[in-house]
């Protein structure tokens, strides 16, 4: 399936809602896209990972880059998956240690909030 | 034992092709349903890598993919670009994954080979028999 990205605005968060398939082919639309989001003035981004059937090490690349961009910015950055496929693939890369990673939007906004002492 | 062949050229957008003919096969060939994401993710990381590999070098060679089911599902990929760069191959320690001077080269490249050796068993990286390059090897059982 092809990829699918969606913004909306939560209060001051940005969530992105990505459907389909991340991989080598469709992963520099998804850089893209954040990209536009942060240098827009983003600084508290949700990335929803809900719809997505596949993401692989390119995928993945992105979304830390991400994070860093966010983090020199002051920023956060989370995702949100509840999908154990996906969930095993941040186990093995220990990609889980880096990523604040949530099982819904709502949980991901308020513990950013709340981490950021808002 | 029956054997498929697939070879594209080096472009990010046939990887897809790549993991739905890999996991075609491995249906066909009696590997178990609840193995077959982990088979689409390992044949896309090593079709990855070698897409990558030809980019780095400027090679328009094609890759390869070979799929045969001879008692198990075998799956080789298939690059040619200079052995040395296709070895060296390590994954990332998790405090080194977010280093601000890691660059996103690297960081996909570790984290690729993280997901291959935490999810295909069996797992061979290792030089071609005959001329430049290097194979990456994975194999799964089939529950017949």
């Amino acid at each position: 399936m092809e990829l699918s990205l969606a913004t909306r605005t939560v209060g001051e968060h940005t969530v992105l809602e990505v459907g389909g398939e991340v991989d080598v082919y469709t992963a520099p639309r998804l850089r893209e896209r954040l990209l536009e989001l942060i240098d827009g003035g983003a600084r508290h981004v949700v990335v929803d990972l809900g719809r997505v059937d596949f993401l692989d090490s390119t995928g993945l690349g992105v979304l830390v880059g991400a994070l860093k961009r966010l983090r020199s910015a002051a920023g956060s950055f989370a995702l949100v998956c509840d999908k154990e496929p996906l969930l095993k693939i941040f186990r093995i890369t220990a990609l889980d240690q880096v990523f604040p990673l949530h099982p819904t939007v709502d949980a991901a906004i308020s513990a950013d909030s709340a981490g950021a002492g808002a | 034992m029956a054997t498929v062949k697939l070879s594209f050229s080096p472009a990010p957008v046939h990887v897809r092709t790549a993991r739905l003919v890999g996991v075609a096969v491995a249906r066909r060939a009696g590997v178990r349903e609840d193995l077959l994401d982990e088979v689409r993710l390992a044949i896309g990381e090593a079709c990855t890598r070698a897409v990558a590999l030809h980019r780095q070098y400027g090679l328009a060679d094609p890759v390869l993919v070979e799929m045969s089911d001879g008692g198990s599902y075998a799956v080789r990929v298939v690059d040619r670009a200079p052995i040395e760069a296709g070895i060296g191959l390590t994954a990332l320690p998790p405090d080194e994954l977010a280093n601000e001077s890691l660059t996103d080269e690297a960081l996909t490249t570790g984290v690729g080979f993280a997901l291959l050796a935490g999810f295909v068993e069996d797992l061979q990286v290792r030089p071609v028999d005959e001329g430049i390059g290097t194979e990456v090897r994975m194999v799964w059982p089939v529950g017949r």
